[in-house]
């Protein structure tokens, strides 16, 4: 395994340059507004795109119904967290929700 | 997350930072333990694992590459699959710039090395809300280094203490539950109503695209349709 160091290292050398890449040439560009419009929605696309297959996917597949306990804490997380706006909150209900959901259903 | 719009010190910035990232730590941790637990079983000694958690520093990759590790997959493959799962941290970086723009070269060269998901997530958010702040870049480099002292310390958790989580309390679940709590109050608008259902449906669809891939294509579609909502 001593060829894993050479992955180490390259995919960390590889992850830093794309982490750097745009926080050290932007400084020196004059961003034209439809890419700063466009950047606006990086995060929530991203985030979304991050979230929903977590909460769709229960045990490997597709599950679109209430049995799914991930989807069921998932919409009442997403609830909670445009009620309260508050991270402690959305996690400690929807936790609540996961395990109970997963122990009664 | 609601705060008076005046100036505040280094010192506060920096601790902030780290307030709002411990909720993401609840997830991290158990994530950064079967990291160590999985590396070692794929057949990496514990330095290795440990170095890659501090060199590389992304845990969907790190996953990925110990699996890769495992099965006895060719190095090129492996370094490719890795970058290329890590590529839309090109997006977060875009996204920072504009934010960082001022900074001397050092604080970017620091700070680009911890823009992950997870720091990410908080400091856009508190960008947005706090702009005209001058030492917000503390609350970056706070947000950041909270995130990787508890990923290098997980990491080597998991090395010396093998699986003591029980996987059945599920706090892998407590990473979306936390994005979701920041993601949600900036869905505001039709377009970034819009933005957050199409990227989210792309990506539910294109699950099974391999090394992430998906999620590059969703941050695309999501972009395209908050834009053309807007123009509307």
């Amino acid at each position: 395994m001593t060829s894993i160091w050479l992955v180490i290292i390259s995919v960390g050398i590889l992850t830093y340059l794309t982490r750097l890449s745009f926080i050290m040439i932007l400084s020196h560009w004059d961003t034209p507004p439809i890419i700063k419009r466009a950047l606006h929605y990086v995060p929530i696309a991203v985030f979304s795109a991050i979230i929903l297959p977590e909460l769709f996917f229960y045990d490997g597949a597709l599950n679109i119904s209430v049995n799914n306990p991930r989807l069921l804490a998932g919409m009442i997380a997403i609830f909670v967290a445009w009620k309260t706006r508050s991270v402690a909150w959305t996690v400690i209900v929807g936790m609540i929700i996961l395990l109970a959901a997963k122990t009664y259903f | 997350m609601n705060r008076v719009v005046t100036d505040s010190t280094r010192l506060q910035e920096f601790l902030f930072g780290i307030k709002d990232e411990l909720p993401i730590l609840i997830g991290v941790i158990p994530f950064g333990m079967i990291y160590g637990i999985l590396a070692l079983s794929a057949g990496l000694s514990p330095s290795q694992a440990q170095a890659m958690s501090a060199i590389v520093f992304a845990g969907s990759s790190q996953f990925m590459l110990v699996q890769l590790a495992g099965t006895g997959t060719p190095v090129l493959m492996m370094i490719l699959t890795g970058f290329v799962i890590n590529l839309r941290h090109a997006l977060y970086s875009a996204s920072m710039a504009s934010y960082t723009s001022h900074l001397h070269p050092a604080w970017k060269t620091l700070l680009s090395y911890l823009l992950t998901d997870e720091a990410y997530a908080v400091t856009i958010n508190h960008y947005r809300q706090t702009n005209n702040r001058q030492n917000k870049h503390w609350y970056f480099l706070g947000a950041g280094v909270a995130l990787w002292g508890s990923w290098q310390i997980s990491t080597a958790l998991g090395i010396f203490l093998g699986a003591q989580i029980p996987p059945s309390l599920s706090l892998d679940f407590t990473l979306a539950l936390t994005f979701i709590a920041l993601i949600i109050p900036n869905i505001q608008d039709r377009a970034s109503i819009l933005a957050a259902i199409s990227a989210g449906s792309f990506a539910l669809l294109t699950v099974s695209l391999p090394y992430k891939l998906n999620l590059l294509g969703a941050a695309i579609v999501g972009i395209i349709f908050g834009l053309w909502v807007e123009e509307k």
